[in-house]
């Protein structure tokens, strides 16, 4: 008697439970790495009287992936994290409902390069090499000021860099290198770094927690591709208070990709109107602020606060190395191929 | 007459019986194998973006990977084999002391994501790690002896780290409870040790070696992370080959095509292990442990007892003791060799929420889903499994299909069928919000061919007449089952438990792909510190790493002790 009890209580709760559902959510689908403060969002929830639902997809790629596989029937209404080494393939699948979001004409100029505005840009940074000061200080070495100079011998063995295939600043990184030399030299300068004793890494987190010699991992290599910003990273996350930070950025003239990720509504989207309100929000001066502290990267808005400890410990490139995403787009393949090719014979 | 024709209807009942039983793992493979994989199959041959051409230069990646896929699986399982057998000796055979922690610890690799045992190994022997730094000191040497990562050796030394307890608890089990009489008959007559290992003991461990070795060859074959970390872009497997033409290039029919490979020569595989595993099946009746464990006698076994469990210290023990060591150093000590300050603020601010973060995971938070994903995955493949065994006993065909439908999740891409779980079931908002749900039915589906491989031949075991002489006497299936069976298997049910409960708990291998972060577990936590910039990070990683190290080593001992719960005669 018991037991059909329970069978029916469970059963009644599963009736009410549905009945009573709240609200369908406003969902959100990002990469793994998207973070912002509890506080921004819930001001958003309040102000719209609506749930905010996150949906971490795996990578930037994947997660690009997650919504063309699901295209038909979407399960976000926005997406967030498309960066622009994957922009075109984005774009070409016909994934989002053009707007042009309220805000958007406070953004940052060199943002703005490409046309239409299914998506739009909401935060940017630099892949870089970072040097351990410490190393070149001991060492009494100079300091490379060109993708040339990394081919010097005395710099052999000293630079660890990320396999484009398998991780994001990794590609970056490549395509700063085909920036400076162009889709027919980049080769050549790949060769050269080869015989230098450049050291791959797979993912980010290995190069630079294992091989890299300024961070936490104490590795063999005083130069490795990162950001622009983890200098400001390695003060803010330091176990004593630093004066300064133990690394820097090599900013010389094409030596920093920019990166740019962008945000769009999903075609097919639930909740179009409350989609189009999270974008303008997510280029409001309150989500703008709270960017750089969360994914060490730069906001869109040029309103927005740049954090005291990125001004004074992370380099902003003169020159960052900048490709047409189309370009990307057509060669994307090959130069990975191509890469891959040089590195494992 | 009437006598037999009633033992004969008894047990036409209990195959009738077991019939049913085995519709449940034949349902559940269907609906969270089959299903899944057909989908994402379909959207696969979809495909008809002519970029995506199945071009020669595709060809020769896949060649490439299969070939190192097969050389490093290869050269891996020997070497785990080397190692696994004659520490599965030792376990099953000597009592020595410190025996059960030595077992619990080289259990706990398995649940360590492989960028921590990065981390660990790094912090051993990597350039400024505690082993390079006493050898230079000691020799006097300029520069690190020990060169590891970016190389065929690191992806070997992280394999063997890995999957030696496979020997030891699959092996070690089997060995433990056989009959040391039979061994003894031998050595009266006049059997020379080797002999007697030869023509008694080694036919009687084959189907437990063999099993070992299978689960050891797939797990290295479809190898995913160990490479990425440990060996570089040099070196691609068919899954990191998969991974870049899914993820990077979303080329789905190449990843299609090298998933289809993979799956292939897992099956292949899995039927030569089968087919090698012919010898006529001898059910033993399982010796009491206290008979079989001896102390080591002689000066050859102690050395013997000491030799590997030196070896076991040095590849398993030392470099979890360096991440621990990790944990509660600051960054200050390493590459230093003077005074430790040792800290715990590592473990003081993953407590912290510093900058009000929405997605910050809470340690208890991570524990508790971690915990309850684990013994839903646990309960849901040891259920399974058993109907596996006891269903598949009725007709050897029946078996020996079931055995290869069990072994796929495992020689299947985890990123095909992480896709496909994406395709079948998160095909709806409303299916999104259930996918949770489905982690730990995913997590079991990992688990469930080393839960059976080490349930089944327990149960096989059993001999049929104790069944047939209690069925004859009328006594209910069930009750046979309860009373008879189980109190016999509850050794290799509990090595089970412990694996199923590992395999989830630390997101094995496949499973990386199938947990989605939006209910944070230990292993999610662990990556969303890794993947920022600056000490902190590193150090709450770490702190969060040994959390999982000590969750688990308590989940272990829990389980074990299980096995002391008397059962009723």
């Amino acid at each position: 008697m018991k037991f059909k009890h329970m069978i029916l209580f469970l059963f009644g709760a599963a009736v009410i439970f549905s009945c009573t559902a709240a609200p369908q959510p406003l969902v959100v689908m990002t990469h793994d790495s998207f973070a912002i403060s509890e506080s921004v969002i819930s001001a958003f929830e309040e102000e719209h009287g609506v749930e905010l639902t996150f949906l971490p997809s795996g990578d930037a790629g994947s997660t690009l992936n997650r919504a063309i596989l699901s295209k038909d029937a979407p399960v976000a209404d926005v997406l967030y994290g498309v960066d622009n080494t994957f922009l075109s393939r984005a774009l070409s699948e016909d994934l989002f409902l053009p707007y042009t979001p309220d805000g958007f004409e406070n953004l940052v100029a060199d943002v703005l390069n490409f046309p239409g505005n299914q998506l739009t840009p909401i935060d940017f940074g630099y892949v870089c090499i970072n040097y351990d000061k410490a190393y070149f200080e001991e060492q009494d070495l100079d300091v490379p000021q060109t993708f040339d100079d990394l081919l010097d011998p005395t710099y052999s063995g000293l630079l660890v860099v990320q396999n484009p295939a398998t991780s994001s600043p990794g590609l970056a990184f490549l395509l700063a290198t085909i920036t400076e030399y162009g889709p027919e030299g980049y080769l050549a300068f790949w060769e050269g770094l080869k015989e230098n004793g450049v050291v791959v890494a797979n993912d980010w987190e290995t190069a630079y927690y294992t091989n890299f010699s300024g961070s936490a991992g104490e590795g063999s290599q005083p130069m490795v591709v990162s950001y622009g910003t983890s200098p400001a990273a390695e003060v803010i996350f330091a176990e004593a208070e630093l004066e300064t930070s133990p690394t820097a950025s090599l900013v010389g003239a094409n030596m920093c990709f920019q990166q740019i990720e962008y945000a769009g509504i999903l075609k097919g989207a639930e909740q179009e109107a409350l989609a189009k309100k999270f974008m303008d929000y997510m280029l409001s001066e309150e989500f703008q602020n709270d960017i750089p502290m969360n994914m060490f990267v730069y906001p869109v808005n040029r309103l927005a606060e740049i954090p005291r400890e990125f001004i004074e410990f992370a380099q902003v490139p003169k020159k960052p190395a900048i490709l047409d995403t189309d370009l990307i787009a057509e060669n994307r393949e090959t130069w990975i191929a191509s890469w891959r090719e040089l590195f494992t014979n | 007459m009437a006598r037999i024709v009633h033992q004969l209807m008894a047990i036409r009942t209990k195959d009738r019986l077991n019939r049913l039983v085995l519709l449940i793992p034949v349902l559940f493979l269907l609906s969270f194998y089959f299903f899944p994989m057909i989908k994402i199959a379909y959207r696969s041959l979809m495909q008809t973006d002519s970029l995506f051409a199945l071009k020669g230069e595709n060809m020769r990646i896949a060649w490439r990977s299969i070939r190192f896929s097969f050389l490093q699986a290869f050269l891996s399982t020997v070497i785990t084999a080397c190692l696994g057998v004659p520490a599965a000796y030792l376990f099953g055979r000597f009592i020595f002391p410190g025996r059960k922690i030595m077992r619990l610890i080289s259990t706990l690799p398995f649940i360590l994501p492989t960028v921590v045992v990065a981390a660990a190994f790094n912090a051993l022997v990597g350039k400024n790690g505690w082993i390079n730094l006493f050898l230079m000191r000691f020799f006097d040497l300029s520069q690190a002896p020990i060169q590891l990562f970016g190389t065929l050796g690191a992806i070997l030394l992280a394999h063997v780290f890995y999957n030696t307890s496979i020997f030891i608890r699959v092996v070690g089990t089997a060995w433990e409870r056989l009959d040391t009489n039979t061994e003894d008959a031998a050595r009266v007559l006049s059997a020379s040790p080797w002999q007697t290992f030869k023509k008694v003991t080694f036919p009687l461990l084959l189907p437990s070696i063999l099993s070992a070795v299978l689960l050891v060859f797939l797990f290295d074959f479809t190898s995913f992370g160990v490479i990425l970390l440990m060996g570089g872009a040099q070196f691609a497997t068919i899954e990191v080959e998969i991974y870049i033409q899914t993820t990077q290039f979303l080329n789905l029919r190449l990843a299609g095509l090298l998933s289809l490979i993979q799956l292939f020569f897992s099956i292949i595989t899995s039927l030569i292990s089968k087919r090698l595993d012919n010898a006529p099946f001898v059910p033993i009746i399982p010796a009491s442990i206290e008979k079989a464990l001896r102390k080591p006698d002689t000066r050859r076994k102690k050395i013997f007892v000491f030799f590997i469990n030196g070896i076991l210290v040095i590849l398993i023990a030392m470099p979890l003791g360096a991440l621990i060591l990790r944990s509660v150093l600051t960054s200050e000590n390493i590459g230093s060799y003077g005074t430790l300050d040792f800290s715990l603020a590592n473990y003081q601010r993953i407590f912290v929420n510093e900058r009000d973060a929405l997605f910050f995971v809470p340690p208890f938070t991570a524990l508790r889903n971690s915990i309850l994903f684990a013994l839903a995955a646990m309960a849901i493949s040891i259920i399974m499994a058993i109907c596996v065994a006891v269903g598949s006993s009725w007709s050897s065909r029946a078996g020996k299909i079931m055995d290869v439908f069990v072994m796929l999740p495992l020689g299947t891409s985890a990123v095909t069928l992480g896709l496909g779980f994406l395709l079948a079931f998160s095909a709806s908002r409303a299916m999104v919000a259930y996918f949770p749900v489905l982690i730990p039915v995913a997590h079991s589906l990992i688990a469930l061919p080393i839960v059976v491989r080490i349930i089944q031949p327990a149960l096989q075991a059993i001999p049929s007449n104790q069944h047939d002489a209690a069925i004859t006497l009328g006594v209910p299936y069930a009750r046979l089952w309860w009373k008879l069976d189980l109190p016999m298997i509850k050794k290799p049910l509990i090595t089970a438990a412990i694996y199923a409960f590992a395999v989830s708990l630390g997101e094995f291998g496949a499973t990386t792909f199938l947990s989605r972060p939006e209910i944070p577990t230990l292993p999610v936590a662990i990556f969303r510190y890794i993947g920022l910039p600056g000490q902190e990070n590193y150090g709450k990683a770490m702190a969060m790493a040994v959390i999982l190290l000590l969750a688990c080593t308590a989940g272990f001992v829990a389980i074990e002790n299980l096995q002391d719960i008397p059962v009723r005669e």
